[in-house]
């Protein structure tokens, strides 16, 4: 395959550190891995709150990846590896960290998270990863009451923004932007399929479309596929995005405005609600096994 | 707290998991309802294509789901049992006495 | 009696120009941006090869996902129809049509008259039908044409895991790092799209005789793999990407 000259899928890899948490008085130093396709994030959480956390691009290896962003993570910091208390690790690299205690799976920890990050009154969640796109509902403790997963397909992922990107030529991070820098909003594209999307895109560039229009038609192509997923679970309020995608918000207003409700932004990242999920659930076990340890 | 969080949940009632796929030509879901799954494992045995497991889930249940390197694959997986013109109901679906497993095509 | 069919595929448009049931002369062109100037074309070449003029057609059915573009077809029909008609055509035995063509897969069942009793489709997915086998050719560095003749020379086959080509496109590239052979993974790739078209089939029922269909039907490395999905070699006919065309000028005349 030609490698492309520029890369345009490349999204900023994000760090994060809370200076004002002394790690060495916490009781509970929790650390959670989601592995994803794309992204694997690693999350440190000291007495249930965010300590500090980095998102990294997944390499080929799972527990290669897994490692590194460990390491970032706590670059930022003098904490070590052996003072964390456990490891959960969640995605769908989860099977493939060779320190995680536990493993749960990643709609479970992406719903923790959100009702951590976005409150107990979360009760619709959509995950927008790299390879899947999944609808939870959850009740106000974060568990799992319905969720919705599908087939492996690019369409309204982030691997499928990325073909776009490199596609158009645009930086990824300028598509959400961009898209709507345009005069009237276009009819989605009609193909759902990201490989379908290549040859439509191209006509539609001959036919004199705009780059920023045929980015516009595929934003609200890729949001109304998921407004579909969306509706078979149903959207209750509050509803909140997590994953890459979460941050492009081509996508994200699009759904809103196709599904005419509003969310509840996550802060500070949407992206690692699953590895926030993971430590929270590090945290529990970690009480459990220090209980029946006495 | 943790402790009675974690107690709680094992009281909770289950969760339903949809796995499936959409696309130009419909959509196709199994529906597990963990609430009414008693684990009995007969979904295993009649899936031709040896797409459940029982398994104790995230939430310390005992329950019947679709195993990790299947669910992505549903459309093909499924598509010899989905139903159309004179087709029996699906294997699943008839051997799940409780009544748990359904599907939307 | 004169007959035309028109099928506006996704990738190249197909005319067949019948003469009481005989064919008279067939064109396929590649489809361009404007279907209906590739269909004009399309017609033209089958009409000088004829040597007839558009006015000797009494009748001219359109199919293929483009028919609705062309203004001076007399009649539509599915590509379904078309497919079974054709397909009954050449080979009456067949009770089970299998089309795969540039961005779509069907499974038709027939009966002895090319009626359609069932069917099954696989739309809007690239997964399993021609667009597949493209992308492939070109993340292993070969064209269409030569995937099937090297996929002929392995004799063995690598699991691929993912239905998306996107998602293969990815796979195809870690099989080239991990060593494995150009003749492996396009046999990898026609095995995938055997599993995907059999399962696609199976929803209506296998039926013998199997005629298989539709440009993917050039690709003698997918044939040799669906004749060990379906334990049965499939009927193939000479241009199998104008079957189609053929059923619809059938259809014309009925």
């Amino acid at each position: 395959m030609v490698e492309e000259k520029k890369e345009y899928w490349r999204w900023t890899e994000g760090l994060y550190l809370n200076k004002d948490i002394d790690w060495r008085k916490a009781k509970s130093i929790t650390l959670g891995v989601d592995i994803g396709s794309v992204s694997t994030q690693a999350v440190v959480l000291t007495d249930g709150k965010i300590y500090c956390f980095a998102s990294i691009r997944t390499g080929s290896d799972s527990p290669d990846s897994a490692r590194k962003a460990v390491e970032s993570a706590l670059k930022q910091t003098d904490l070590k590896q052996e003072n964390i208390h456990y490891t959960v690790g969640t995605g769908y690299g989860r099977v493939n960290i060779p320190f995680a205690n536990k493993t749960v799976t990643e709609i479970a920890c992406h719903a923790r998270g959100a009702n951590y990050m976005g409150g107990p009154t979360i009760r619709t969640i959509l995950d927008m990863g790299g390879q899947d796109c999944k609808a939870i509902q959850c009740d106000e403790r974060g568990k799992v009451v319905q969720f919705l997963m599908n087939d492996k397909c690019a369409a309204g992922t982030g691997r499928g923004m990325e073909v776009i990107a490199n596609l158009m030529a645009v930086p990824i991070t300028d598509i959400g932007r961009l898209s709507f820098e345009i005069d009237k909003e276009p009819p989605p594209v009609s193909s759902t399929c990201v490989v379908f999307a290549k040859t439509e895109a191209i006509g539609l560039m001959r036919e004199g479309w705009t780059k920023n229009q045929v980015l516009a038609a595929y934003c609200s192509a890729m949001a109304h596929r998921v407004v579909t997923l969306l509706q078979r679970v149903g959207v209750n309020k509050d509803f909140t995005i997590t994953g890459g995608i979460a941050k492009n918000i081509g996508v994200t207003r699009r759904i809103l405005n196709e599904l005419k409700v509003d969310m509840v932004q996550l802060q500070p990242d949407p992206q690692i609600a699953g590895g926030v999920g993971a430590s929270l659930f590090a945290a529990d076990l970690l009480e459990k096994q220090r209980k029946a340890a006495g | 707290m943790f402790g009675n969080w974690w107690k709680r949940l094992i009281v909770a009632p289950g969760y339903i998991a949809n796995y499936g796929y959409a696309d130009g030509s419909g959509t196709y879901y199994i529906t597990i309802t963990t609430e009414k799954c008693n684990a009995c494992g007969e979904c295993v045995k009649a899936c031709p294509a040896q797409v459940f497991e029982v398994i104790e889930d995230d939430y310390g249940d005992n329950v019947a789901i679709v195993k990790d390197d299947k669910k992505k694959n549903i459309k093909y997986l499924c598509g010899p049992c989905k139903p159309t013109a004179n087709r029996p109901p699906l294997p699943c679906m008839a051997a799940c006495k409780p009544g748990a497993i359904s599907h939307s095509w | 009696m004169i007959t035309a069919g028109v099928d506006v595929g996704a990738e190249t448009v197909k005319v067949v120009i019948l003469k009481d049931g005989e064919v008279l002369a067939s064109s396929i062109v590649k489809a361009g941006l404007d279907r209906q100037k590739s269909a004009e074309e399309a017609m033209g070449n089958a009409l000088n090869a004829a040597k007839i003029s558009k006015s000797n057609i009494q009748k001219i059915t359109a199919t293929g996902i483009g028919r609705k573009e062309i203004s001076w077809a007399t009649d539509m029909v599915t590509e379904i129809a078309a497919a079974a008609k054709g397909a009954n055509k050449l080979f009456p035995s067949a009770r089970t049509v299998i089309d795969i063509g540039a961005e779509e897969s069907r499974g038709v069942k027939v009966n002895a008259d090319g009626k359609v009793i069932d069917f099954a489709k696989n739309e809007k997915c690239a997964a399993g039908v021609g667009s597949f086998v493209e992308s492939m050719s070109r993340a292993i560095e070969t064209t269409v044409e030569q995937m099937g003749p090297l996929s002929l020379k392995s004799d063995k086959i690598i699991p691929m895991n993912v239905t998306c080509v996107v998602f293969a496109e990815s796979e195809v590239v870690s099989l080239i790092h991990a060593k494995q052979t150009k003749e492996d993974i396009a046999r990898a790739i026609h095995e995938a799209i055997a599993t995907r078209t059999t399962s696609m089939v199976r929803r209506v029922g296998i039926e013998k005789d199997i005629a298989l269909i539709g440009g993917v039907a050039n690709n003698p490395g997918v044939i040799e793999r669906l004749t060990q999905h379906l334990g049965t070699a499939p009927l193939v006919p000479k241009d199998p990407q104008l079957v189609g065309a053929l059923g619809a000028a059938l259809l014309a005349a009925s």
